[in-house]
């Protein structure tokens, strides 16, 4: 693991310099360069090769973080790209989690095919819920009551599956059967490493098409002036309660393999705990990037790996510091160091610009 | 009537900021609205285009009644605002405000699928050729003089093809060449819309408006052509009052 996070920081600080000596340049208007490809790149040449130089009990590490750098992008899609500050992202991964749980301890399916868009349904569906609850109003709602809400959707979650026998109480739902595909049984290991990183990857890409399009471009406005846009036409409510049911679908997917990963599901997965954690991978790492989503899932967590393997008592201190400080001092996360703002926001009629280049060249 | 305001009545607290003024737009007419300061000139234009709610009082617009509408069931019936205070989404390139605005009443799936090529490509740099911003198309909205945002703005409220455009106080900060500029921008429009506008700046409304509506203490005092309101001697004493 610290071979990727070294990886990754090396990347950035060399990187860092030059975007220092260009100054606020780099974020004004020089779209030329693009940082964000490399450092995508960069972040998937690491995790493929990973495994690799990871001794297994590491590997084992990798494959949680992979999954929570998933999770993370669930976040960023609904605060980074949307601006809806979800307290309750833990809901969708948790109750995917046990939902899954329970198809394996009550009906015996395990069939990766089988649980795995069961969860996301899942996901998905509480998303909508909760969503549609708190979302579509006749008139949009604050970001008080958004967050508010989702806060409280997960922390009675919580209460609820510590409360409910059948769910296993407090001691949450213990040995879940390995996820199969046909006779194979996937077990921790490099295996399920590169299944992970595999979904991870794909649903990456979906984000980022998704990001990208014009859909992309009327979230930007949402978060940029929500009620500016209302007055264009756009049905603002229906637009985060889509983006929240996205986000609500990927962490399900991602809670779904969490599950089956740590063989055990249990009532904190649904809680606040987890909640707050994701918000912190996307801050740290830098919102509406989605790599940075992923950047951020990897250090923090490999940061408490570490910390807590050399600083026993002390570590979540050292931790809470150096989150602390990167908020403070990098309110746009750590991906700012490289990425200009004006290729954070992106641009969204691009294609349309070289032929205009062109055009102009032309004559 | 394209639009008819009735007996629009709006209380904040104490303060009644207006008290039964009316407005009626025909088609393709451009439309004045003045009055002294705190008249109630913005809070009508607000309640117009939704974004107050009159406590009292009728706004019909294409013979529908739409005093319940949200803004964006407003926008979606024809009807277009441009905020007194310039609202241009600041870290989006020129071309991806007006392609955000143009694109408002897309269904989902075409704002996953499309792309900006051929005819919604077109249509973008016609609108920002039209308001002389073409070249700075990929620049980001920020870098944009105050005049060139207010240009942009009235661009994307135009995008969407409203039938009626309201404009609060369009050329506020706005040098005299640039006030020029923007009355000869706003001339091809009335082809297909009518405006309403509230401007301090009382020889550019004489210039490019049909009809005039004088508010005073959130009452209307006098409505008419530019001609009568310009012989109306309680307009013209308000006016000399306050000077």
């Amino acid at each position: 693991m610290s071979v990727v996070r070294e990886a990754i920081v090396a990347d950035a600080s060399g990187e860092a310099d030059e975007a220092m000596a260009e100054g606020t340049a780099a974020g004004q208007g020089r779209a030329g360069r693009k940082v964000l490809p490399i450092v995508e790149g960069v972040v998937l040449v690491a995790a493929l090769l990973a495994p690799l130089v990871l001794q297994d009990y590491l590997t084992v590490f990798a494959t949680r973080v992979i999954i929570l750098a998933l999770f993370a992008l669930s976040f960023d899609l609904v605060w980074g790209y949307a601006g809806i500050m979800s307290f309750g992202q833990a809901l969708f991964f948790g109750s995917a989690g046990y939902g899954v749980a329970l198809l394996a301890r009550d009906l015996d399916i395990t069939n990766i095919f089988l649980v795995l868009p069961a969860g996301t349904l899942i996901g998905l569906t509480f998303a909508l819920l909760l969503g549609g609850f708190l979302l579509l109003g006749r008139h949009p709602s604050s970001v008080i009551f958004v967050s508010l809400g989702t806060l409280t959707g997960s922390y009675a979650a919580d209460r609820l599956a510590r409360g409910w026998y059948y769910l296993g109480g407090q001691n949450g739902i213990p040995s879940i059967a390995p996820m199969t595909v046909g006779g194979y049984e996937f077990t921790e290991g490099p295996a399920f490493y590169y299944l992970v990183l595999g979904i991870l990857t794909v649903v990456y890409l979906l984000c980022r098409f998704l990001v990208r399009s014009q859909f992309g471009l009327a979230l930007a406005g949402l978060r940029e002036n929500e009620q500016r846009i209302a007055f264009f036409g756009y049905k603002v409510q229906h637009l985060k309660a889509i983006i929240f049911a996205i986000g609500g679908a990927v962490a399900g997917l991602a809670g779904s393999l969490y599950a089956f990963h740590e063989g055990f599901v249990w009532p904190n997965m649904v809680g606040v705990v987890v909640s707050t954690q994701v918000v912190l991978y996307v801050l740290f790492g830098g919102s509406g990037t989605l790599v940075g989503a992923v950047i951020g899932a990897v250090i923090v967590e490999g940061v408490s790996f570490w910390l807590s393997d050399n600083y026993r008592d002390i570590w979540p201190i050292i931790l809470g510091l150096l989150l602390l400080l990167v908020i403070l001092f990098r309110p746009l996360g750590l991906i700012s160091f490289v990425l200009g703002e004006r290729e954070r926001v992106g641009s969204f009629g691009a294609k349309a610009k070289k032929n205009i280049k062109e055009k102009r060249n032309a004559p | 009537m394209l639009l008819e305001a009735a007996g629009i009545k709006k209380i904040f607290g104490k303060l009644t900021a207006l008290d039964g003024a009316a407005l009626t737009v025909g088609e393709n007419e451009f439309h004045g609205l003045i009055g002294p300061n705190g008249s109630g000139k913005s809070t009508l234009m607000k309640c117009i285009a939704g974004a107050e709610v009159p406590t009292q009082g009728k706004v019909s617009f294409i013979n529908t009644d739409i005093t319940a509408f949200t803004p964006t069931e407003r926008a979606r019936a024809g009807m277009s605002l441009k905020f007194q205070i310039t609202s241009v989404l600041p870290s989006l390139t020129l071309y991806d405000n007006i392609l955000l605005a143009l694109q408002a009443q897309s269904s989902l799936f075409d704002l996953v699928f499309s792309r900006t090529r051929g005819a919604l490509h077109d249509q973008v740099m016609t609108m920002l050729t039209q308001f002389r911003l073409a070249d700075r198309a990929f620049d980001a909205a920020a870098a944009l003089s105050h005049g060139q945002q207010q240009w942009l703005e009235i661009a994307m409220a135009l995008a969407g093809k409203p039938r009626l455009l309201l404009l609060d106080e369009p050329t506020g900060g706005m040098s005299l060449e640039e006030r020029r500029v923007t009355g000869e921008l706003l001339q091809p429009i009335k082809q297909h819309c009518s405006l309403v506008i509230v401007e301090h700046d009382l020889d550019f409304i004489r210039d490019i408006c049909d009809r005039l509506t004088v508010l005073d203490q959130g009452k209307v005092l006098a409505s008419g052509t530019v001609s009568e309101i310009q012989a109306n001697k309680s307009v013209q004493e308000i006016y000399l009052r306050r000077a």
